[in-house]
């Protein structure tokens, strides 16, 4: 088991150090000068060049990248080239916990709306409820998650006046102006994964359903719903868990957008003002970071999993 | 006297079972509805400059009206017809959902049969690079790819495209690598059949069923993809009607006009959903369990 851990550590790293790479050199080959867009475009070319120089962008490439990498190492990210010029590790330190708690909110009512659903839809197979879940997963399968939070804006905040339209609360502020600023954006973004994981649910309770000790079970005369509860949801759980995989992407992709449709400064809001704002090294701090809770957050299931199933075997 | 014949018959989708799929699709009630839908939303793309009852990108001065008789939809924010700009946007909708996926098919099947075919460091290769892109969540990369092609419509597409392709490569190397060894593909090598012979006819037809399943949902996928795009200032040029763009120009209106928020993303949603019901149905038929790494 120690062998197996060190072994996707490293290469977790081998994979993030990979992506920096990519990431480094790929952004280097935007069309367009960041230095004219910083300068308004009104400086003259020797205010542009000075301020090169100052930045280190008049180095040969390679030069630039084995600088920048041994600052990454040191977590030195950086400034950002644009507006204030605050560095770039304060900015990411600030965005981080924000879509930590919208990832995490998000997946907990996923949790809650899909696992009855699912449950309930494979118990009763083929009934009228199994069919309107089934019909509810599609259509949470095909909205694109910045309309459903739009259409909750409309609804909850703007109509209702029941929680607030757009912004992040710090929890220091309170349990409850943090809690109401989340449910919006956590709904909007859980939907699509809480559609998959209720189908994933379903078909894997279903398929337990099938074997032999579940027949076993039965056959003594054990409560059904000892059956379902006791034998069959425990071992549905093993194929349920590779789709926390899914979940983590479904879950920082949801972030990217939602967050900015709530204006909520977390990771994903702060990766797209970058790239609008051609601020190469807030893009890069961005991207890096959640390539590191992804690449983590894999590791971390795929851990999980061979804990759970001890069938699971460590060798490549 | 038995002759012995040298064409190997391929066990794949035959004549007269490609007949009797399209029969099965006619049976499953999801496939009729999202086929019926989806043709609404092919047509009104084709045909939108005869259908659309205004020009998309006609302003006026009367703004923000309600729907009415007149603008069945409502009027945004410059006066320009809705229904006429959704219309419009069926048009790139699906046009950037068909030829991304058209891209991601042919670059990722071909990278997956080369790798899954030859194997060696062909194959460490062109997986390394699939493993990092299945590494991530495919939107952000997309947005990466974005960020740095620039926007524009066929930016746009390329980025989605490379973002997507991971499936089909995976796949198309699955496919092989569970196939090459069986005997029909043994006894076409012994006959002297080409790498690239093999390739087409034996490989390429039977992993022909997982691929079309995948390229469904990717068209659903690339759809959103875009709308994403495009929604966030990353996507097609402003002025192009497209769904995502519609709704992104709206945002400072939805107080005052819902139909602005609604109708475009319902225009969205229910051509994703009969793609969905579609991809749902031809897995059925198929037989194809969701791919699982």
């Amino acid at each position: 088991m120690l062998g197996y851990l060190i072994r996707r550590v490293i290469h977790a790293l081998l994979v993030i150090a990979a992506v920096a790479t990519l990431v480094f050199f790929m952004l280097r080959a935007v069309p367009g000068d960041p230095l004219r867009a910083m300068l308004f475009e009104i400086g003259d070319a020797e205010a542009v060049e000075a301020l090169r120089t100052k930045l280190g962008l008049d180095q040969p490439m390679y030069v630039q990248y084995v600088i920048w990498f041994g600052h990454v190492l040191q977590g030195d990210l950086g400034n950002s080239i644009y507006g204030s010029r605050v560095s770039v590790s304060r900015i990411i330190t600030e965005a981080f916990p924000r879509t930590i708690s919208l990832a995490g909110f998000a997946f907990i009512i996923a949790l809650l709306l899909a696992v009855p659903a699912g449950i309930v839809s494979a118990i009763r197979k083929h009934s009228i409820f199994d069919h309107v879940f089934t019909f509810i997963a599609f259509l949470g399968l095909s909205m694109p998650d910045f309309w459903v939070a739009i259409i909750l804006i409309i609804i909850f905040a703007v109509n209702l006046h029941w929680l607030p339209a757009i912004g992040y609360a710090d929890i220091s502020k309170g349990f409850w102006p943090w809690f109401s600023h989340l449910i919006l954006p956590a709904i909007a973004i859980g939907t699509a994964f809480s559609a998959i994981l209720a189908r994933m649910i379903r078909s894997a309770l279903l398929e337990v359903m099938k074997s032999d000790f579940i027949r076993t079970a039965r056959a003594k005369g054990l409560d059904e719903n000892l059956v379902i509860f006791k034998h069959a949801l425990r071992n549905a759980a093993i194929p349920v868990i590779t789709v926390l995989g899914i979940a983590i992407a479904l879950l920082m992709s949801g972030a990217v957008i939602v967050e900015n449709v709530f204006s909520i400064k977390g990771l994903g809001r702060t990766l797209i003002q970058g790239i609008l704002n051609r601020d190469y090294p807030v893009v890069q701090g961005a991207i890096l970071v959640v390539s590191v809770i992804f690449v983590f957050a894999n590791l971390l299931v795929d851990v999980f999993y061979t804990l759970v199933d001890p069938r699971i075997r460590y060798e490549e | 006297m038995a002759q012995i014949t040298t064409e190997l018959k391929t066990p794949t989708l035959a004549k007269a079972s490609r007949l009797r799929w399209l029969g099965y699709l006619w049976r499953d009630k999801k496939a009729v509805i999202g086929l019926f839908v989806l043709s609404l939303f092919v047509l009104s793309a084709i045909f939108a400059p005869w259908i659309a009852p205004y020009d998309p990108n006609a302003m006026d001065f009367q703004m923000l009206l309600a729907p009415s008789m007149d603008h069945p939809l409502g009027v945004d924010d410059l006066g320009r017809d809705l229904l006429s700009r959704i219309i419009h946007g069926a048009r790139v909708s699906i046009f950037v959902g068909l030829s991304t996926v058209g891209i991601a098919l042919v670059i990722g099947v071909f990278l997956g049969i080369l790798a899954g075919y030859f194997g060696g460091w062909i194959d460490t290769i062109i997986m390394r690079y699939i493993d990092l892109v299945w590494a991530f969540p495919n939107f952000i990369i997309a947005v990466y790819l974005v960020a740095v092609f620039g926007t524009g419509l066929e930016n746009v597409i390329i980025a989605i495209a490379l973002a997507y392709l991971d499936d089909f490569a995976r796949i198309a190397r699955g496919m092989v690598l569970s196939i090459r060894e069986q005997d029909f593909v043994a006894s076409a090598k012994s006959m002297g059949a080409s790498s690239l012979r093999i390739m087409r006819v034996h490989l390429f037809p039977n992993a022909l069923a997982p691929i079309i399943v995948t390229a469904t949902v990717s068209i659903a996928n690339a759809i959103l993809a875009e709308a994403g795009l495009s929604f966030l200032g990353l996507g097609v040029k402003p002025t192009t009607p497209t769904w995502g763009l519609i709704l992104s120009d709206a945002r400072s209106f939805f107080t005052r006009a819902w139909w602005l928020a609604v109708f475009p993303g319902m225009a969205i949603m229910l051509t994703v959903l009969s793609i969905n019901f579609l991809g749902d149905a031809l897995r059925d038929i198929f037989d194809v369990r969701e791919y699982q790494d």
